[in-house]
């Protein structure tokens, strides 16, 4: 095992997994290191709840080794969940019970004595500004407040690791920055990060490093800038409400592009061109921007709906 | 193979009984009003208005039968429900199993705290009908105290299995099957009502293989004050149903909850 190995929080290789004939995982491997923000992307059915469920080991692998704080997760599983907070995807708070309740109930499962559970119960729930609901029971909370509380809720044993699977999905901007600003202040306590998403900024703000997967198995890994350098260019024409055909053999002369719908995506590291482009051309809508991790996840995944 | 080895008893399940513990508490007013309410309905109805026709049964009288049958029907009936249609929704539709497995509790946790959660409902009906049956005169001996630990265990031998059903279950209505199959025929069959002596011949053998029979079999002597035949046959029988259907429920439930 390198040095490098040693200092990582979860190193899977080779995971595998399926389900019957499907096989949701092929072949993954990846290491986080510890301290970081690490992303899973990848359109729908990726295999991304797949691998973190394998990394819990909420689902057994079907081949690979995967070692979580350096333990194999099949024969140190409890050692390894005492240490790991998990926010699901989907929403399974306790509704028989109260805000602050859950808590208490959740930090039963993992054995923590009362009177750590206690203190740490108003903590949590300021640090989510849900102290105020401390008393009301789960059915009265907005989709961004129960999200809030899985959070504080995957925090009641202070793990090392925390596990985010699509944290924001349906929340409102002010929810998403907040879940944002609190993953920045988790990861500057010290903890390792693992979280899935379907957001490309929110990759792009939060990740140090990421994993692109699709149809399980993994096509991209690295930094967001260095994956944006790597697999794209610097800029990108994009331009909008096309309401005739393109001179497309025009177009193929001076830049790479893509068409989806009625729009299209002119790309090159000269800016320049592109804006003369725009300038002549006087289509619908043209705008100029830096490209970013949604082109590249775009250009690695292609267009076409996932199922 | 892990998958197949039976499950263990470990604290953390106790959190999982706690948690339903919890819950119930915050509802028990209605709850211990059905289990009071509902036996004085059916002891005073039936027990009392039938009484009067049938006298006396085995040497004792029809109200104190009766009563003795449904202390034994109820830990059924009780242990059922909870392990069926409550283990369900924690399961399916509140996802709160999930939510446990991503602690350090496992599904052998989950498993045998809702057991042990189920034989406490049981405990609690069992020992409600009890009182009110000796409220109403029909206990006449210390012994009764001890068909308490029995009714428990009557609840744990019918949780397990209807945990198995659980497992497979995709809905609330795959229950009926189960209801109608095997709880219904036991409520009727196995000596709540009559004693199992007036059957005909074959049917006398076929309930012998009916758990609820032997749970009747020994509380009901224990409620009178009559020594328990074959006592250990009958805790036998109840002990070696429920430790199968157990291990059946841990193997099922381990495969329904992790894939």
């Amino acid at each position: 095992m390198s040095p490098e190995e040693k200092q990582s929080v979860v190193n899977c290789r080779q995971l595998v997994k399926r389900f019957g004939d499907l096989c949701a995982v092929n072949g993954i491997s990846f290491n986080v290191p510890k301290g970081i923000c690490f992303g899973i992307l990848g359109p729908n059915g990726a295999g991304k709840t797949t691998t973190l469920r394998m990394l819990l080991g909420q689902s057994p692998r079907s081949g690979g080794a995967l070692e979580v704080f350096g333990e194999d997760i099949d024969s140190a599983r409890k050692r390894i969940r005492q240490r790991t907070g998990i926010v699901p995807q989907a929403d399974n708070l306790d509704p028989d019970f109260t805000v602050a309740e859950n808590l208490a109930m959740y930090g039963s499962y993992f054995r923590l004595d009362h009177q750590t559970v206690q203190k740490r119960i108003p903590e949590l729930l300021s640090m989510v500004e849900l102290l105020a609901r401390a008393d009301d029971r789960i059915g009265t909370l907005s989709g961004g407040m129960k999200r809030r509380l899985t959070l504080a809720r995957a925090l009641i044993n202070d793990p090392d690791l925390l596990v985010l699977d699509e944290p924001t999905t349906g929340l409102d901007p002010q929810a998403r920055h907040m879940i944002w600003s609190l993953v920045h202040k988790l990861k500057r306590d010290g903890r390792t990060i693992l979280l899935t998403t379907h957001y490309m900024e929110e990759a792009e703000r939060l990740c140090d490093e990421l994993i692109i997967v699709d149809s399980g198995r993994l096509i991209a890994q690295g930094s967001p800038n260095a994956l944006i350098a790597e697999h794209c260019e610097s800029d990108v024409l994009e331009i909008r409400g096309l309401t005739h055909e393109l001179d497309q053999k025009g177009l193929a002369q001076n830049f790479r592009w893509e068409l989806s719908g009625d729009s299209a995506y002119l790309y090159s590291d000269d800016s320049h061109a592109l804006l003369e482009y725009a300038a002549s051309h006087n289509e619908a809508t043209a705008l100029h921007r830096k490209t970013g991790l949604e082109d590249v996840f775009l250009r690695l995944t292609g267009r076409g709906l996932r199922g | 193979m892990k998958r197949y080895r039976p499950p263990r008893l470990r604290l953390e399940a106790l959190a999982v009984w706690r948690r339903n513990a919890l819950v119930w508490r915050r509802l028990m007013a209605a709850s211990l009003l059905l289990h009071f309410g509902e036996p004085l309905l059916y002891l005073l109805g039936i027990g009392y208005g039938l009484g009067r026709f049938v006298g006396e049964i085995d040497g004792m009288a029809y109200f104190t039968f009766l009563a003795s049958g449904f202390i034994a029907w109820s830990a059924m009936n009780v242990a059922s429900m909870e392990s069926m249609w409550s283990v369900y929704t924690r399961m399916v539709p509140q996802q709160t199993y999930e939510a446990i497995l991503a602690t350090p509790a496992e599904v052998d946790d989950i498993v045998m705290g809702e057991l042990l959660w189920c034989g406490t409902k049981s405990l609690v009906s069992g020992s409600a009908i009890l009182a009110v049956a000796a409220l109403l005169g029909a206990v006449h001996d210390w012994t009764a105290l001890l068909a308490i630990p029995v009714i428990f265990l009557t609840g744990l031998c019918f949780a397990a299995p209807g945990l198995i059903v659980t497992a497979y279950a995709r809905a609330y209505e795959y229950f009926n099957f189960y209801m109608t199959l095997f709880m219904t025929p036991m409520f009727i069959l196995c000596g709540v009502f009559y004693p199992i002596s007036t059957l005909p011949g074959p049917m006398q053998t076929v309930v012998q293989f009916l758990p609820l029979t032997h749970a009747v079999a020994i509380i009901r002597p224990l409620v009178v004050g009559a020594p328990v035949e074959n006592f250990w046959l009958h805790l036998g029988a109840l002990v070696l149903f429920g430790t199968i259907c157990a291990w059946v429920a841990a193997i099922l439930v381990r495969r329904r909850l992790i894939q």
